[in-house]
């Protein structure tokens, strides 16, 4: 019902429209007073770490966990207490979707398209786009317990979406798939996007972050930036610098504690490290660098990722 | 709403038939366990091993020995000499019962005067012990009938016109066959504790697995989830009473003199009491392993408590309140009654009643805490 053609959450209704959410597990908050709106046809991201709290959010929203306080709307409609009419415009996929192992993938799809009563025709047409899409047509007759776990996530996402919902839930959907099973999970969220169907995905992996139109960054229960990926990574502080070294691990011991270094972060062969400005400290830590006598073989400024933003969100948090 | 049901009537049949062994756990185990019970569920005494010490060794003890030997009820393990013998083959579980003749039995009993017999039992199996001696009673007063110079043995100095006697004629069972008692309760006690284990296994696999969850986020009532999940179980309970009440019939010829159509209503109000009671334990339980722990707390309770064996009566006041809120006490009685006195409604409403209400309990507090424990 919501109209495709506006795109700033400022003048839509917002598909999604959580207001100063709560929820504790005894003694533990796992989610802290969030609030934030996501516009129809985007799709947003929730990034943090393990344990932030990310599923708990994603629980509430799909309304299979009761909050403490604050209220859910899903295209105006109370996840809470409308929870019926929200259900049947809202898809939830957890981290791992419940397949019913001894069914076939055909009886599977057809189960969850009954459950949501859709029309026996939809439901054919539907599938074979889906299986299609998925890689998972010549699969059709196999029992979802022999499928590989990138195809049975992939299953889990066909049964989610067979009675097209407004607002498609996917908490770390890609966790443990291939990459090519990744690719066509995104070939297929970037087509529901089309469709004007808004999706909200929790992920730890940082290029999934990066295809996200919008990111709420969540540490420790609560939302701590909630912005474009773009702007996110223009608003961090400092410049940075990646150095490529032989041992990078004794260079990022090394520079922690330099003048103007605000982090250090460790990326495979590569050392990234914020500074406060990047022209007067690389010839600094250049020379310090060669003092110490440890090699490297380049230093250059480069623009951060949503990993260097995110890692630079906790270091001003918590200063070492 | 019914769209959505059938699908999940469907699907669990589905599965029901991919489980190429189910069809043997739903039954094989249910007749090896009534095949057990109909033979080994006994309180009859049989081959009681005997030890005896004959001090005496004169005609009497002789004969009343061989009365003992002759009987189907004792097995003569032992015929030591000395006392110390006796004391060992008790100790040692050689022997359950000894028999001890003094010297001077047979002179005794020549003479007219009491002639006394000692019986030392092994007291460990109070049960055993008992019935045993209730033997040796009988063995002696047999015995003593036969002693035609000894009146002194058994006639009381009360003229015989005085006695009474007993003329003895069980109802609904005049051989006292045990098993026409047993059989019956079997029927219901297995299957209370297969139907409540299939149903709590089964909800709290689906929360195991997450398809709980994801049915959830679906618009599926919670009402149509727990029939859905009920039904099939309510199907396998009857066809597995209708399995085993045939065996019983067929294989242990336990008589069926009561109203079928009687026994098919307090057997699906049992039914669902014990639905109900599994979808209790599965809304305590997050794992199967947790839904097993609770399953035994909870099923051997309600085997022991419910007439199944020990009468209702003899138990504590605590133990016998407790006994009202257990399904299968009443429907213990129920098939008890359809089976050997084809006694109907006029007679079991109470119990039907009892179970109706016990149900509609069951199930909706399982019902209700279902919802709860979704979050």
């Amino acid at each position: 019902m919501s109209s495709l053609s506006t795109t700033t959450a400022a003048d839509a209704v917002p598909a999604v429209r959580v207001h100063e959410l709560s929820r504790a597990f005894g003694t533990l908050q796992a989610i802290d007073n969030v609030s934030f709106s996501v516009a129809p046809g985007e799709i947003f991201g929730l990034v943090g770490p393990d344990g932030a709290g990310k599923t708990t959010l994603m629980r509430m929203l799909a309304g299979v966990l009761a909050p403490d306080h604050g209220r859910i709307e899903l295209d105006g409609i109370d996840v809470q207490h409308q929870s019926e009419q929200a259900k049947r415009h809202l898809s939830y996929m957890p981290q791992r979707f419940g397949l019913y192992e001894d069914l076939t993938v055909a009886e599977n799809i057809f189960f969850y398209g009954e459950l949501f009563s859709v029309a026996t025709s939809d439901r054919r047409t539907r599938s074979e786009t889906l299986l299609h899409a998925a890689g998972l047509t010549d699969f059709r007759h196999r029992r979802a317990g022999q499928l590989s776990g990138g195809m049975k996530q992939k299953l889990g996402l066909i049964c989610a979406l067979i009675h097209t919902p407004r607002v498609l839930l996917l908490d770390e959907p890609t966790t443990g798939v291939d990459p090519v099973s990744r690719r066509d999970f995104w070939a297929i969220l970037y087509q529901l996007r089309e469709q004007g169907v808004t999706i909200v995905l929790s992920t730890a992996y940082m290029d999934e972050a990066e295809r996200c139109t919008r990111l709420a960054l969540v540490h420790g229960g609560r939302i701590r930036q909630c912005d474009t990926p773009a702007r996110l990574k223009a608003a961090m502080p400092g410049s940075l610098l990646e150095l490529v070294a032989a041992d990078p691990r004794a260079i990022h011991g090394a520079l922690r504690h330099q003048p103007g270094v605000l982090g250090s972060l460790l990326m495979g062969d590569r050392v990234h490290v914020r500074v406060d400005n990047a022209t007067r400290r690389m010839p600094q830590l250049n020379n310090f660098l060669g003092e110490q006598g440890l090699d490297i073989q380049g230093m250059e400024q480069v623009e951060p990722g949503i990993e260097d933003v995110f890692v630079a969100l906790l270091d001003e948090e918590a200063p070492a | 709403m019914f769209e959505r049901l059938y699908v999940m009537l469907m699907k669990e049949f589905i599965e029901l038939k991919r489980d190429h062994w189910a069809l043997f756990r739903l039954t094989v185990p249910l007749l090896i366990q009534m095949l057990v019970f109909g033979y080994a569920a006994t309180f009859t005494v049989h081959h009681v091993r005997t030890a005896v010490l004959d001090l005496d060794h004169s005609q009497a003890s002789r004969a009343l020995v061989s009365h003992f030997a002759a009987s189907p009820n004792f097995a003569i393990v032992d015929q030591p000499d000395t006392p110390a013998t006796i004391t060992r083959d008790i100790d040692q579980n050689k022997a359950v019962i000894a028999l001890v003749i003094h010297a001077g039995f047979g002179r005794k009993l020549g003479n007219g005067t009491r002639a006394p017999l000692q019986v030392i039992v092994d007291g460990t199996n109070s049960n055993t012990a008992l019935i045993a001696l209730g033997y040796v009673n009988q063995i002696v007063a047999q015995f003593s009938v036969a002693q035609p110079q000894s009146p002194a043995m058994i006639a009381p100095t009360v003229t015989p016109a005085a006695f009474v006697t007993l003329q003895e004629r069980p109802w609904y069972n005049e051989g006292l066959d045990e098993r026409w008692f047993f059989i019956p309760g079997v029927i219901g006690t297995l299957t209370l504790m297969q139907v409540v284990s299939l149903t709590a296994f089964a909800i709290v696999r689906e929360r195991e697995v997450g398809t709980l969850e994801q049915i959830m986020v679906s618009p599926i009532r919670p009402f149509e989830f727990i029939l859905g999940k009920t039904m099939p179980f309510f199907l396998i309970g009857l066809a597995d009473i209708g399995l085993v009440v045939s065996f019983g019939l067929l294989w242990f010829h336990v008589p069926f003199v009561g109203n079928p159509w009687i026994l098919l209503l307090g057997a699906s109000l049992f039914l669902f009491a014990a639905l109900g009671m599994g979808l209790l334990l599965s809304t305590f339980s997050q794992t199967q392993q947790q839904a097993f722990a609770l399953n035994f707390f909870f099923v051997n309770p309600f085997f022991i408590l419910s007439g199944f064996a020990f009468p209702i009566a003899s138990m504590p006041k605590a133990l016998q309140w407790f006994t009202v809120i257990n399904p299968l006490r009443y429907f213990l009685v129920i098939i008890r009654a359809v089976f050997l006195k084809g006694v109907g409604l006029e007679v079991l409403w109470p119990q039907l009643l009892a179970l109706a209400v016990l149900a509609l309990g069951m199930l909706t507090a399982s019902t209700l805490r279902f919802r709860k424990s979704l979050d």
